[in-house]
């Protein structure tokens, strides 16, 4: 093995690892041994954070917001209700509110003291979302982190930054890009990304 | 409380920096972290408030170096040693010294779809009491700064914004915090004019919406 520079990285980085797995494996003992947790209900909670639950749930309500008008009512007027329709309830989004972008008002949701997250819609949040550069600037200069993320909003469309220092859990419902007339909801879900959902995309762009 | 945890509208964290293709987990450990606080949460020891408190009431650095599950386990165990759950030993070595007091009832594996897909909600009956503000009404944030937790941010006290959505009656988290989930108050979405609250950084017409209960507001 040649012990350049990159591979000294590598055992640096994988030591530090140690350090955490060593940690929590020794309170995963303790806590099991002890009766506080059960092993099954960490599999099972692993499981449905990693396989079960993630953005493509919160893609099904907006498709479902863009193509039927009876469900995009039920969702502005309880989301909680109308999102529970489709199956996504709980934990993390107990009380839901959809947020819907218009030309002339686009939502961006952060959580400025600490993750706040709508888990059974998107899963759990990526690293950005809880990092600082986004908790500290998302609220005080929107514009600039939506350059960030590649998005420029048209002239005269006004951000509303929504802080979620509550229970109350944000969805944002993009708006449906255009040219997308006919399309079924399938088709639609498809185009619908996490981060729109959050309001640092827009629907149909990538990533 | 005045920690780092209370970042709206700091400066000098740099670029929002989005990995691509971003994983749930970035190491195995993480994934049994998770799980191990969510277990251990549900086990009715500790209210989410004083786990958020736990993980905000860290000194400065250490919170700004910890990454995000660091975070969450340096809290997990000082919970469990205040509460008696564990010692410090027990968790630096793993080896139980001291069996579990009785009447804790762990989240059992086969219950976690029903108990996670049910939730634990936070609205609670207001008791025919009604809202103080209604719909429109100019409030101010009062110009509070407890030692202990709450959800109003420090960019936003002493500012005037409108109450724009009357959200439910929710559990006050300064309260729940403290280990008391009876108390409960009116919860409000707040509407500010982000120039009232960042100055000349933030675009005219744009606006911010913050959660806030009842006891963090005045009518102006």
């Amino acid at each position: 093995m040649p012990h350049d520079h990159a591979d000294h990285d590598h055992t640096h980085d994988h030591s530090d690892l140690d350090d955490m797995t060593a940690r929590v494996m020794a309170m995963e003992k303790l806590l099991v041994d002890k009766g506080l947790v059960d092993p099954a209900a960490l599999d099972a909670i692993v499981e449905t954070y990693e396989e079960k639950i993630g953005p493509r749930n919160g893609a099904k309500v907006v498709a479902r917001a863009w193509t039927d008008p009876d469900f995009a009512a039920a969702l502005k007027d309880d989301a909680t209700t109308a999102i529970a329709t489709l199956g996504f309830s709980g934990r993390g989004g107990e009380h839901m509110m959809a947020l819907f972008n218009t030309p002339d008002q686009h939502n961006m949701v952060v959580c400025t003291l600490c993750s706040c997250y709508p888990w059974p819609v998107l899963g759990l949040p990526p690293v950005w979302y809880k990092s600082m550069p986004y908790r500290s600037r998302a609220i005080s200069e929107p514009r600039a982190v939506l350059a960030e993320f590649g998005v420029t909003l048209p002239e005269g469309t006004k951000i509303r930054v929504w802080d979620s220092t509550s229970e109350l859990r944000y969805l944002v419902i993009p708006m449906r890009p255009e040219g997308t007339e006919g399309w079924t909801a399938e088709q639609l879900e498809t185009l619908v990304t996490r981060d729109s959902m959050i309001g640092t995309g827009l629907a149909g762009a990538r990533p | 409380m005045n920690g780092p945890q209370d970042a709206g509208g700091r400066m000098g964290f740099g670029p929002v920096e989005a990995e691509v293709d971003e994983p749930v987990f970035h190491a195995p450990w993480e994934r049994r972290a998770l799980a191990l606080n969510v277990a251990a949460g549900a086990a009715g020891q500790w209210t989410i408030d004083q786990s958020r408190h736990a993980r905000e009431d860290c000194p400065p650095a250490d919170y700004y170096s910890f990454s995000y599950y660091q975070i969450w386990m340096r809290a997990l165990e000082n919970m469990l040693v205040e509460r008696g759950l564990a010692t410090r030993d027990e968790i630096a070595t793993g080896q139980m010294q001291q069996p579990l007091r009785a009447g804790i009832t762990p989240l059992a594996g086969d219950r976690v779809a029903d108990v996670l897909a049910a939730g634990f909600p936070y609205d609670r009956d207001p008791k025919g009491q009604a809202p103080a503000y209604p719909l429109g009404t100019r409030v101010r944030t009062r110009n509070l700064q407890p030692r202990g937790h709450i959800r109003l941010p420090s960019y936003c006290r002493g500012k005037v914004g409108e109450v724009t959505t009357i959200h439910g009656y929710h559990v006050f988290p300064d309260t729940s915090a403290e280990g008391d989930k009876s108390i409960a108050h009116w919860l409000y979405a707040v509407t500010f004019q982000a120039r009232d609250l960042f100055g000349d950084r933030a675009a005219e017409g744009d606006t911010v919406c913050v959660d806030l209960w009842e006891p963090y507001l005045d009518a102006e």
